[in-house]
């Protein structure tokens, strides 16, 4: 029977879902309940699902309209809250925990529950787990607290919300409060769906158990309900069942401190952020239903197979190499026009600050965000983090303040090491943990020489978290372990020969911190390396001189700007250029005539373009030489895969999902996929982008497409998102846009897809060497132009803009941003709006 | 087969009779002046329920053309050739025992004025539709698509912008306009349409009647969209004629369609007028279609792509013809 008062059309809502059940209190005393409920009998098992306040159980739709295959999906309105019958006197959360499990006796609710709780609701679905263990086989929670935090005085919004005077006329009198639930939702929420919430809620009488929500949140020791929250709290400690946490940061009332309190509580729990989500999580971030489904399913499945054998470590650890050479008095990290440190200095330094570290709190699995710019500092610090059994945070500067906010925030980090301006930054961005600046490592290098040197972390301990670029959408963090951090040390070591007779000079961030760890000798020129664009030539041979350099390692954009300075080199210069023997370049592809300019400054050097990414670096390594053997053909050439390194594609649907069964099958197009003893551990506090990402398992799912070729060559064709899906099949945009390039008069083209997915039309964006007009935004080509570009695409076209430049990825300066010129181009090809 | 074909005094009713002639059916036209091909022929109204009853008589299939196309006129014409027209073609059909009506409406019937992108062919909304021509063939669809049946196949095709040699609506209009320098683009010249080249739209209502799909609306376009301005250049090139001149901002075009339509109620005038709101909103805004329904149903594909029939059309347009000279 649906409840009586329920609105008949609610976005999202099938009215079908709604039942009233009348259930007798634990007094005797009848009240009617409003239950959402898909009815599925004689289920797998039951989702228990209870809102906060002040919402209604509408808040769960999602999942009653994708739940799990096989289960059934509960959830109530709270007496006195939704369309549940109103109360006459306020209830109390032992009371609500009772008349929860009334209610799931009448519901006929047995067999294996998974409680989904939000806001207070989560505190009620842990008191249900903690009174039915036997039946329990999960708990879900977001956007919740079971505890304050010690010192913490509850969260703020709601405090104020409790105050006696103001409760009453904001929870009650008014629908402010009721309002400002849906108000915090981020992104907006449509104003059908913010009516929905405030249905229940119309005239003061429905909001009194609003108001007296607010006033049973046990503040202060004396709160009558403040004893049954504590055993709530503390009985959690004790739950051995799996534990999923979905989290808004942007969350004004529950900030991060009630989620780090939840993780101490619940310790197995697996988290996924939802960047960008605030409170209201299940409608900032709607995709939650999925991932809920996900893990729910995954509960009853068993556990896949692990990644590959782990890799046997010989008993190297990442600083071996110090202790190794530590007693060789040659320079092991130069700072062109600053400080040189021997590798004796180095190891013994390491050493102590190890120590240092370790008597300053730093314990075995901590996470010590590195906000110091690279130099010797920078390089002592990360090894004796990791001497110390720390795990490193590195986010470079060219996330930029937010985005770098966001990516530290996310990793939680325990302390902060930074220069004077990086800890300036980590105040700014409020992140937790203590903080140590880099004038003070002396200082605990001085502490810890007398003290023991630790122990350090075992090979499958973690060891860093690094960030993806977000070029697309937030930077995802990457947690690696010290045997993969290794694994991919031999790989490079084995890959490009290096010995301990090489020196490399760092241009790219990255690799400026790993020439200890492969026990080479390395420079990092005088120049910011998070801003590529600023390495003349002049610079780089300053810095291969300073170390007799015998490699190079640079991004494209950073060889840009020295082909382009090459002319004003000295003898001097060019002498210690020439006897460079290898040139990596990573971050982008690298153009072949730009390899050609560089050749004009190296002319010793065999370039060499490893193919990768954050998680998983190099996957395969291709000679200048062998791009122009290999000729042109549908995409870029990256190479043949490393040994040890497996590749497969999963082939494309006619929709663009890359959803085939893993193949290597020459000509089959579809996204890369990758197995390797290096690949990254997971993605930090993504549970359901790393359940994507590994749902092969053993496999890293790249997010390229690409396809091997005949003689086992992979070439990438571009980004999965960027596929587009015509009715005549999928086009991959990369090849398209190099043909269009080879046009006299195009300088760059960006190729993307313009409709729905599955009849999408072609579209092809190209920048000119000659501006063709003053206008800032996309325009037509001319039919010259448009005819020249169809005639070389080699797939049919729509249409054909020009724009003056191309949106590009704040990091590496060199991909364009495809999603973008989508959605401009979009825009423009829709026309006027009526 | 037998089949009758009404309305083939028009280019699209003239291309659809010749290729079944061609592949050898059996073909009757209807229509009230002669149409001047080498079959058949019954001349008169398309609401003469008698004639049309007669003409049906014996027939496999019927391809209804017939149809009053217009931008001014009052409702009542539209409804007795459009509406009237085809419930009298339905009627015929049932009563003679024809298997397949091939019913051609537009993609107007479904098009309340915004962008769109992509769609394929929604229900026919005579309330949603503009102006009096997209209305009664909005509610002509719906009847043909009701007497769908066991016994009566029916399937409405709509054809998306017909163009071609001969084309005395699209082109011709486009051709004198642009030849009088009185051509502007009507926003950004952006917005991407969908068009279909005569003899494609003509082979499609031929696959139609074989077809073993009924009962639905399948748009039919060339399945190549581009933007309206590359399109109105492409016209002008291949009639030599000067190619669009500067842009008139989409409101300012809307609003003056609106003074125009006013005007011309008021004074009962009966010439095409030069803007309408329709017409505004068709050169402004991006009308594309999904074609694969289409080209599943009808197992069909364009057999001429734009640019063959751009190229056709500058070979006609070169070609001086008795009337043009």
């Amino acid at each position: 029977m649906t409840a009586p008062d329920l609105p008949p059309a609610l976005p999202g809502l099938d009215p079908a879902w709604s039942r009233s059940v009348t259930v007798a209190d634990s007094a005797g005393v009848k009240h009617t309940w409003h239950v959402l409920d898909n009815g599925v009998r004689e289920p797998v098992g039951t989702l228990l699902c209870i809102h906060g306040n002040p919402t209604w159980s509408y808040l769960w739709r999602r999942l009653l309209a994708g739940a799990p295959p096989g289960w059934r999906v509960v959830a109530p309105d709270h007496l006195g809250m939704g369309w549940s019958q109103r109360l006459s006197e306020p209830r109390s959360l032992a009371q609500r925990v009772t008349d929860l499990g009334d209610l799931t006796d009448a519901l006929g609710v047995t067999g294996p529950v998974v409680t989904v709780g939000h806001d207070w609701g989560g505190v009620i679905s842990l008191g249900w787990a903690l009174d039915h263990r036997a039946q329990l086989r999960g708990v879900v929670l977001g956007n919740t607290a079971v505890a304050m935090p010690p010192g913490d005085l509850g969260p703020a919004l709601i405090r104020l919300a409790h105050a006696p005077g103001v409760r009453a006329a904001i929870t009650v009198g008014t629908p402010v409060f009721v309002r400002a639930a849906t108000a915090l939702s981020w992104p907006p929420l449509p104003a059908d769906v913010r009516n929905a919430f405030a249905a229940p809620y119309r005239t003061a009488a429905r909001r009194r158990s609003v108001g007296n929500f607010v006033a049973d949140i046990p503040f202060h020791r004396g709160h009558p309900s403040r004893r049954v929250q504590e055993a709530i709290a503390e009985g959690i400690r004790t739950l051995d069942v799996p534990a999923l946490l979905l989290w808004g940061p942007r969350d004004p009332v529950f900030a991060e401190r009630y989620l780090a309190d939840l993780r101490k509580r619940l310790p197995q729990a697996q988290l996924h952020r939802y960047e960008g989500a605030s409170h209201l999580l299940p409608e900032d971030a709607p995709q939650y239903a999925g991932a809920v489904v996900q893990w729910v399913t995954d509960l009853d499945t068993a556990a896949p197979p692990a990644a590959p054998a782990a890799e046997p470590t010989a008993g190297r650890r990442l600083w071996s190499a110090l202790t190794d050479r530590a007693d060789d008095d040659s320079p092991a990290v130069v700072e062109v026009g600053g400080s040189t440190t021997s590798w004796v200095q180095l190891a013994r330094r390491v050493e102590d600050l190890a120590a240092g570290l370790a008597a300053a709190g730093v314990r075995p699995g901590h996470r010590v965000a590195l906000l110091v710019e690279p130099s010797a500092d920078l390089t002592a610090a990360v090894y004796a983090v990791w001497r110390a059994g720390g795990v490193i945070v590195v986010a470079d500067k060219g996330l930029g303040l937010s985005g770098m906010r966001r990516a530290l925030r996310s990793a939680s980090v325990d302390h902060v090491i930074g220069s004077r301006a990086g800890l300036a930054a980590a105040r700014l961005m409020l992140l937790p943990g203590s903080r140590i600046p880099v004038g003070d490592l002396p200082d605990l290098a001085e502490r810890g020489h007398s003290a023991p040197a630790p122990a350090g972390g075992a090979p499958d301990d973690d060891c860093a978290v690094v960030f993806t670029s977000g070029a697309t959408g937030p930077a995802k963090g990457v947690v690696y372990t010290h045997r993969q951090v290794l694994a991919q040390l031999e790989l490079v070591r084995a890959t490009y020969r290096l010995t301990p007779d090489d020196r490399f000079v760092a241009a790219f961030a990255p690799f400026a911190l790993l020439g200890p760890a492969l026990g080479i000798g390395s420079a990092v020129p005088d120049i910011d390396v998070t801003a590529p664009g600023t390495l003349t030539a002049t610079a780089l041979a300053e810095a291969a001189a300073a170390v007799d350099a015998t490699v190079v390692f640079a991004s494209p954009a950073a060889l840009r700007r020295v082909a382009e300075t090459g002319a004003g080199l000295s003898a001097r210069h060019r002498a210690a250029l020439d006897r460079v023997r290898l040139l990596m370049s990573a971050g982008a592809p690298v153009p072949s005539a730009l390899l050609r300019a560089v050749r004009e400054v190296l002319p010793a050097a065999s370039a060499h373009t490893p193919y990768g990414m954050t998680e998983a670096l190099p996957v395969t390594d291709v000679e200048a030489g062998e791009i122009e053997a290999a000729g042109e053909g549908e995409g870029v050439c990256v190479g043949r895969p490393l040994p040890g390194v497996q590749v497969r594609l999963s082939p494309l649907s006619p929709a663009g999902l890359a959803d085939g069964p893993l193949t290597e099958e020459a000509g089959r197009t579809g996204e890369v996929c990758v197995r390797a003893a290096h690949v990254k551990d997971r993605y930090d506090a993504l549970w359901a982008t790393e359940r994507a990402s590994s749902r092969n398992p053993g496999w890293h799912r790249t997010g390229d497409v690409g396809h091997l070729d005949e003689a086992g060559r992979l070439w990438i064709e571009g980004r999965l998102p960027h596929v587009v899906s015509t009715a005549a099949g999928v086009v991959t945009p990369v090849g398209v846009e190099q043909r269009v390039e080879q046009l006299d008069g195009v300088r760059a083209a960006a190729v993307v897809g313009v409709g729905p997915v599955g009849a999408q039309v072609v579209v092809v964006v190209v920048v000119t060497a000659v501006p063709r007009s003053r206008r800032r935004g996309l325009e037509l080509a001319d039919t010259s132009l448009a005819d020249a570009v169809r005639a070389a695409a080699g797939t049919e076209v729509a249409a054909v803009l020009v724009a003056a430049r191309l949106p590009v990825d704040v990091r590496h300066q060199s991909k364009v941003d495809r999603a973008e010129v989508a959605r401009r181009a979009g825009r423009l090809l829709a026309g006027a709006r009526p | 087969m037998r089949v009758l074909v009404t309305g083939a005094s028009g280019m699209l009713g003239r291309a659809t009779a010749d290729q079944l002639i061609a592949r050898g059916d059996d073909v009757t036209v209807l229509q009230r002046r002669p149409a001047g091909l080498p079959c058949a022929e019954v001349l008169g109204d398309i609401a003469d329920d008698a004639l049309v009853r007669r003409a049906a008589g014996g027939q496999d299939a019927v391809v209804h053309l017939a149809a009053k196309v217009d931008v001014v006129g009052h409702w009542a014409e539209y409804a007795r050739a459009n509406v009237d027209g085809t419930r009298t073609v339905v009627a015929a059909c049932r009563s003679a025992g024809v298997g397949r009506l091939v019913h051609v409406s537009s993609p107007s019937v479904a098009h309340a004025g915004s962008a769109l992108v992509g769609v394929g062919a929604g229900p026919a909304d005579p309330a949603g539709a503009r102006g009096n021509y997209a209305r009664s063939k909005a509610v002509a669809e719906l009847d043909a698509l009701a007497a769908d049946a066991p016994s009566l196949g029916v399937l409405a095709v709509r054809p998306h912008l017909v163009w071609g040699p001969g084309d005395t609506q699209l082109v011709a209009r486009i051709v004198e306009r642009a030849r009088a320098g009185r051509l502007p683009l009507i926003g950004s010249g952006a917005a991407l349409i969908d068009t279909t080249y005569v003899d494609n739209a003509a082979s499609a209502l031929v696959a139609a009647v074989d077809a073993a799909a009924h009962g639905e609306a399948l748009v039919v376009s060339n399945g190549e969209p581009r933007p309206v301005g590359e399109v109105l250049e492409r016209l002008c090139a291949a009639a030599a004629v000067p190619g669009p001149r500067g842009a008139v901002p989409f409101r300012a075009a809307w609003l003056a369609g609106a003074a125009v339509e006013a005007g011309w109620a008021l004074t009962r005038r009966t010439t095409t007028p030069p803007l309408t709101r329709f017409l505004a909103e068709q050169l402004a805004t991006a009308h594309w279609f999904d074609q694969r329904r289409t080209r599943a149903a009808l197992a069909w594909r364009p057999q001429v792509d734009l640019a063959e029939g751009f190229t056709r059309l500058s070979r006609w347009y070169a070609v001086p013809t008795p009337t043009a000279a």
